[in-house]
């Protein structure tokens, strides 16, 4: 009994804060556009008896999903969300294995200081840091005003409202999000594996190749999707740094819900990039479970 | 029959294989190894033995090349070893912690240093499967090191160590987790392999009856010193020094003072006690301070007083232990001193002839025990 509870209130949970507000996301997808609070019908409404609902039944369909595939901006604004996603995960990836190395590799007494750095930016707002990018990027900004200063260019870089800047802040946002599991990986590393390795005959950087990577390999997959799954849906950091030419799905869903104020076109587009991301969520867990199973 | 004795260290005209001159080693302030040179030599089983942090391992990182001597070298084959780094020298070290690489198979764990060495597959695939057979692990080829039990995993860490065929292999505790039973096997499995390949072996463990049972020779060590390097036979029964008689096997040192008789001194170790008479060939001279220490084996005990003895004192039991094969007596001189003596059990179920608080008489000759200078 006891046990039962304790299951129970684990999805409990799961239903109240995911599955409920999915069914109505769904529901709201199937739904037709009205001009009333809220903007869609048909309305459940429980008092007006059995007939009623069942005519509510009656009136959802498919159509937001069909007209998804009918206008190319939709499916284009997808497929450039998984490129972005997918370059910013390498990317931050390229970025954060060698500071994870570097960790793991610090003296002791130094490693609660930079992980502490690493984990500092989570204490201001998120939307902050990223205007913050917008004053470094910019025309007239820190980073152009530096190279100008050092004559390394004569005319300002064109880097915000650029794709550039979207990549740039979705891997400065989401780093320590590579950086801490890979570390956790590495520190776990026995030195003596490499010691191992080169007195088997590997040179330091075989050893690496062939020891370090592989066996922070659930670490870097960890944080890959930790990146990826985040940033595919990403609405701030293209807004407020990529350009009119930045597509990305998060960007329109934003406007429809508030330009447009099409809910049913916007739940669609809501439901469907849920389920792209579900291979990847489905994927991510597989590979935690591996994990445990191989530490257990 | 006519076997030649392995003894390259009495024959001058052998070259050691590994040789430390002047080697030291310092952590910052302090010295793990002070000073030491000694010779290893072609195909030896060589044991280090001593307590903990005595720089038993130390030693040995500095032979697969993972510390550098702070001063003094080591030279292999004649050839300074210093700038050759741990990836290009022909010795392999088997980890006390094993270090099996968690991600790859027993296969592939054995195979991984030949494959460096850019060996031909079949070569690779005859040679992994060659060192499985030795060490009898054919049917767990296929497993993950998570996969296998203690004392498999050390086998696959010996199998892995030795591939290389290397000429020098550095074992750094390699039985220490097993049980007693699978200990024995394994040391006779070692002696095996041994013979077979023609390896030299260092070996390191904390059981000096796993040294006395595998090695030609024991280094025995304290505090960065090697005391005494020797056979594990004059180790045992001629120990250079109080240390090393009582580090190794079970002893009773007395101490007293020495003057010469007879090709060997008369040992004055008790107020009212006989003085005990040992031969020896060390110089001592008159009233100096000697020790001697007996091995309790050596030891006779009896009832009544024996004729004709070199030694004999009296004493009370104190203490018995029963250890199945032989008896430990623990006896107390009247002066305080406690003498251990063994007898063997070699009638089942006999009564026992002594029993606590009898007063015995214990004898032994005058090379029984090991006269050491104080
Ligand atoms: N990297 C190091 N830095 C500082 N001191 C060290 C280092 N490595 C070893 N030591 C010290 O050197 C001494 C010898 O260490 P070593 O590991 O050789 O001992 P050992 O004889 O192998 O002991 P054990 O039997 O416990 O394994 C120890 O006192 C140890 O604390
Ligand atoms: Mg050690």
């Amino acid at each position: 009994m006891r046990r039962a509870s304790l299951i129970l209130i684990p999805y409990l949970w799961l239903l109240a804060l995911f599955l409920v507000p999915f069914l109505i996301v769904f529901k709201i997808s199937l739904s037709d556009t009205a001009l009333s609070i809220p903007p869609y019908r048909p309305q459940l409404d429980f008092a007006t008896g059995w007939q009623e609902i069942r005519d509510f039944f009656g009136h959802l369909d498919f159509e937001n999903f069909t007209f998804l595939t009918t206008d190319d901006l939709y499916w284009k604004a997808y497929i450039s969300s998984l490129q972005i996603a997918f370059f910013s995960t390498i990317f931050t990836l390229l970025v954060g294995y060698p500071i994870a190395y570097g960790m793991a590799n610090a003296p002791d007494h130094w490693r609660p200081t930079l992980m502490m750095l690493v984990i500092l930016p989570f204490w201001t707002s998120f939307l902050i840091r990223v205007y913050s990018w917008i004053g470094i990027l910019s025309n007239e900004g820190y980073l152009n005003q530096l190279l100008l200063s050092i004559g390394l260019i004569s005319e300002p870089l064109h880097i915000l409202n650029t794709n550039t800047a979207v990549y740039i802040g979705i891997v400065y946002t989401y780093l320590p999000f590579m950086i801490l599991p890979i570390y956790s990986a590495l520190e776990r590393l026995d030195t003596s594996l490499l010691e191992a390795a080169e007195d088997l005959g590997c040179s330091r950087l075989t050893a690496f190749w062939l020891v370090t990577v592989p066996l922070s390999k659930n670490g870097i997959i960890a944080g890959c999707f930790l990146v990826f799954i985040p940033a595919l849906g990403e609405f701030v950091i293209p807004s407020l740094l990529g350009g009119s030419k930045t597509l990305m799905i998060g960007k329109v869903l934003w406007e429809e819900f508030f330009n447009n104020r099409d809910w049913p076109v916007a739940s669609a587009v809501a439901v469907i990039l849920l389920l792209i991301l579900i291979v990847p969520i489905i994927l991510f867990q597989r590979n935690e479970q591996k994990q445990r199973e191989a530490d257990g | 029959m006519s076997e030649k004795i392995f003894e390259p260290w009495n024959d001058p005209n052998e070259k050691p294989l590994i040789q430390f001159q002047n080697v030291t080693k310092r952590f910052g302030d302090f010295v793990a190894i002070d000073n030491q040179s000694f010779d290893i030599y072609a195909q030896e089983f060589f044991a280090l033995l001593g307590p903990s942090g005595c720089g038993k391992t130390t030693l040995m990182r500095m032979l697969a090349g993972f510390e550098a001597p702070t001063t003094g070298e080591i030279l292999l084959a004649g050839q300074n070893m210093a700038p050759i780094p741990p990836n290009k020298r022909a010795v392999n070290m088997m980890f006390q912690s094993y270090a099996l690489f968690p991600h790859l198979s027993v296969w592939e764990n054995i195979a991984f240093g030949l494959k460096r060495d850019k060996m031909p597959k079949p070569e690779i695939e005859a040679r992994v499967d060659e060192m499985l057979k030795l060490t009898r692990l054919e049917q767990f080829a296929k497993r993950k090191p998570h996969q296998i039990s203690g004392g498999q995993r050390q086998r696959v860490a010996l199998a892995r160590s030795l591939a290389k065929a290397p000429k020098l292999l550095l074992l750094d505790e390699p039985l220490g987790a097993l049980d007693a039973k699978l200990r024995q096997d394994t040391q006779f499995e070692l002696m095996d392999i041994q013979e077979k390949t023609g390896t030299t072996f260092v070996i390191v463990t904390h059981d000096q009856e796993e040294a006395m049972t595998v090695a030609s020779r024991v280094a025995v060590m304290d505090h960065g010193h090697i005391v005494q390097a020797d056979t594990p036979a004059r180790i045992y029964e001629m120990p250079n020094s109080v240390y090393v008689a009582d580090f190794i096997g079970d002893v009773t040192i007395l101490k007293g003072t020495a003057s010469p008789r007879d090709g060997g001194y008369d040992i004055h170790f008790a107020e009212g006690q006989p003085a005990l008479h040992a031969k020896s060939d060390i110089e001592l001279s008159k009233g100096a301070a000697c020790y001697l220490a007996i091995r309790p084996e050596k030891i006779a005990i009896s009832a009544d007083k024996p004729e004709g003895v070199a030694n004999a004192v009296q004493g009370k039991i104190l203490d018995i232990a029963y250890l199945g094969n032989i008896s430990t007596y623990h006896v107390e001189l009247p002066t305080g001193q406690v003498i251990k003596t063994q007898t063997a059990n070699t009638r089942r179920l006999s009564r026992r002839s002594f029993t606590w608080e009898d007063q015995v008489w214990l004898s032994w000759t005058d090379t029984a025990g090991v006269l050491l200078a104080g």
